[in-house]
């Protein structure tokens, strides 16, 4: 039954496994769905999972009842444009019988010719897409065989719904990645004692309660906490944008994990010099020299670069990409330094591995134990970095 | 045709349903699966639980998750000291492990020999791998008790709600075995009918100004933190108790303080509306 419906959703991205289409399967051979608007609620409420992903399923299912694809090319400054209901006009009967009834696959067609026509916001009228009017397309105007496009519905029929789409909001497209980086970031635990004493040890009180001829005497100790410090220096702009999605869904997962005792965070531009920076846009700036003076060697150091760059860049005297940088001081060197000088340090190359055959990036490998941006990657490397030396 | 036994919950005389979501409970309860309920605070998640229990005239217990709380602790806890001490001073009979065995929440849930509502509330502000941790039982509605050689069962698969935040994801294979609600924030019309359920008998014009004033609120996208439901209604009961006009409602929103927690969001507020307006 609806077994199609399932690709459907599959297809539109909304993530069901087997076992919530058999619960779906079950709820509706126990007969609780008697019309489509219930199908509608109770299948979102079995199947999906997530208020990201209502959007995919509204879209899914407009797909599936209406049998029609859903349009894609609207584009969402019209969505925007259309988004404050007018009230609806009251067309009398000779206005009515003016539209010729269009079909459902040329209404289609036309709403597509029209929306490359039109260029601006467009509200009443009998023939552009916008607000009001009595044009097919747009929305609370009328039409005997119109198409809604967005604003507010009318009743709750459920393909209504679907159409609103009003979970649009809600999509992320990220989560899933989000939560498997943080779920191999949590590698990174390194539990120790610390804090006030109140956790007790019941061991050493039984131990001690018997030392004691039975006489209670009760043993307390610090609880574990989670003393893992983090420092991480991302490259960011020019070669590395391709893989800024990447780097900012690492960024999340790391600053969103709540069990570090301390996250730090920098940013450079290709090589790192004189200075780091507190901001993408690489306006404010801290000594790299400062940073290695106050921060422990204790930090893991997490490093995100495509470490490709012209050979000069890395080894010479004012290299820096950045003429203004005027580095007294190679890149290489700044790099040998913060290598030495944490105890734990790996380097996250986003860049496939047949990339890596390169000058600076076998360099830079050398100072650095390289991991592919991979979750496969990110293990491996968790795993480099809470090796005890 | 719908089954015996479907369409059990309503609603309560104090709690506002929509019917998306009286439909996902009753699927919840015929299935018996957990409901995963997740919306903005101030929707009324975990007062959900509470109705269901109200309205079906059921026991409710309350599991509270915080940062710290095992899955074990849920189940069971073996009291070791509390056995050791009787053991040193004997004042009770410490061979049967029994006595020191104290069920946690669901363990409790479990042992009723009635159906009861159970919510674990907050189920996101534990450890990622704690949803993990409870499958199994939250599967079979029971576990085993190693210490005594126990098997607890549940006579009658608890209603269980669980509600999120969305602080932290959840694993999927937890998710796979729930029914999933998502609360909106309620539209003007539901929310008319929610205000009206806490104050019978406010006054229409009141009522209409204050629900004019708080959409506009929401409106603001610079707000840190915008006003919620529960935030609504205590406004509205300050309105009621200052005697506040409603036509003073729309000049200048008094006790604001009571919308608008979050500092920056009050100085916008003043900066941006207060000072314009006049």
């Amino acid at each position: 039954m609806f077994t199609d419906f399932f690709y459907t959703l599959r297809k539109r991205k909304v993530p069901v496994s087997i076992t919530e289409w058999m619960t779906l399967m079950e709820a509706l051979a126990r007969g609780y769905v008697t019309n489509l608007d219930e199908f509608y609620f109770l299948a979102r409420a079995i199947l999906v999972k997530s208020e990201a992903y209502y959007d995919n399923y509204d879209i899914a299912f407009q797909e599936y009842f209406q049998g029609i694809e859903a349009p894609t090319e609207i584009s969402n400054e019209i969505l925007e444009w259309l988004r404050d209901p007018l009230n609806r006009l009251t067309l009398s009967k000779e206005d009515l019988a003016l539209f010729d009834r269009l079909d459902f696959d040329e209404l289609l067609k036309e709403l597509e010719k029209r929306l490359r026509e039109q260029t601006e916001q467009h509200d009443g009228g009998g023939y552009w897409i916008g607000r009001g009017g009595t044009s097919p397309f747009g929305h609370s105007g009328y039409h005997p065989a119109g198409i809604r496009i967005g604003g507010e519905g009318g009743g709750g029929h459920a393909i209504q719904i679907a159409q609103e789409r009003r979970f649009k909001n809600y999509r992320n497209d990220l989560t899933l990645d989000v939560r498997q980086i943080k779920l191999a970031l949590k590698g990174l635990r390194q539990l120790s004692r610390i804090g006030p004493e109140d956790e007790l040890a019941l061991e050493d009180t039984i131990e001690a309660t018997a030392k004691n001829a039975g006489e209670i005497e009760l043993k307390w100790r610090r609880s574990r906490k989670n003393a893992v410090k983090v420092l991480l220096l991302m490259d960011v702009g020019g070669s590395m944008e391709p893989f800024a999605l990447l780097c900012s869904q690492l960024f999340s997962a790391a600053h969103s994990s709540s069990h570090f005792k301390d996250f730090q965070y920098y940013y450079f531009h290709n090589c790192i010099y004189d200075n780091l920076y507190q901001d993408i846009e690489r306006q404010e700036a801290i000594s790299t020299d400062h940073l290695l003076r106050t921060l422990e060697p204790d930090y893991k150091l997490l490093m995100v670069g495509d470490a490709r760059m012209g050979s000069w860049e890395l080894l010479e005297r004012y290299g820096a990409i950045n003429y203004y940088e005027h580095n007294e001081t190679p890149g290489v060197v700044w790099l040998k330094r913060i290598s030495e000088h944490f105890t734990h340090g790996v380097w996250l190359n986003p860049t496939r591995l047949r990339f890596w055959n390169h000058p600076t990036v076998q360099l830079i490998g050398r100072l650095f134990p390289m991991f592919p941006l991979t979750l496969e990657g990110l293990g491996e490397a968790v795993k480099r970095l809470v090796v005890k030396k | 045709m719908k089954s015996d036994g479907f369409d059990k919950f309503k609603g309560s005389p104090d709690y506002v349903t929509s019917e998306p979501l009286r439909n996902a409970v009753n699927v919840a309860i015929a299935l018996g699966r957990p409901l995963l309920i997740r919306g903005e605070p101030g929707t009324g998640k975990t007062l959900l639980a509470h109705s269901i229990a109200h309205g079906l005239g059921k026991k409710l217990i309350v599991w509270n998750i915080k940062s710290t709380t095992k899955a074990q602790e849920g189940l069971y806890v073996y009291d070791t000291v509390q056995r050791l001490n009787d053991s040193r001073f004997g004042d009770s009979d410490i061979s049967d492990i029994k006595h020191y065995i104290k069920l946690g929440k669901l363990g409790q849930a479990f042992a009723s020999p009635e159906q009861l509502v159970l919510l674990i509330d907050e189920v996101d502000k534990a450890d990622i791998e704690f949803p993990n941790d409870l499958l199994n039982e939250l599967d079979e509605m029971s576990f085993y008790i190693p210490e005594t050689n126990e098997t607890v069962t549940a006579a009658h698969r608890p209603i269980t709600v669980i509600t999120s935040n969305a602080e932290k994801e959840l694993p999927d294979a937890f998710l796979r075995r729930c029914i999933f609600h998502y609360i909106e924030f309620p539209a003007p019309k539901l929310m008319e009918e929610i205000v009206l359920v806490h104050f019978p008998d406010i006054k229409s014009n009141l009522l209409r100004e204050a629900l004019k004033a708080f959409y506009a609120l929401r409106e603001i996208d610079e707000f840190r933190k915008k006003p919620s439901t529960s935030e609504l209604i205590d406004w509205i009961r300050a309105l009621i108790a200052g005697g506040i006009s409603h036509d003073s409602i729309a000049k200048e929103i008094p006790f604001i303080g009571t919308l608008l927690k979050k500092e920056t969001d009050y100085d916008y507020f003043v900066n941006n509306f207060i000072h314009r307006a006049r």
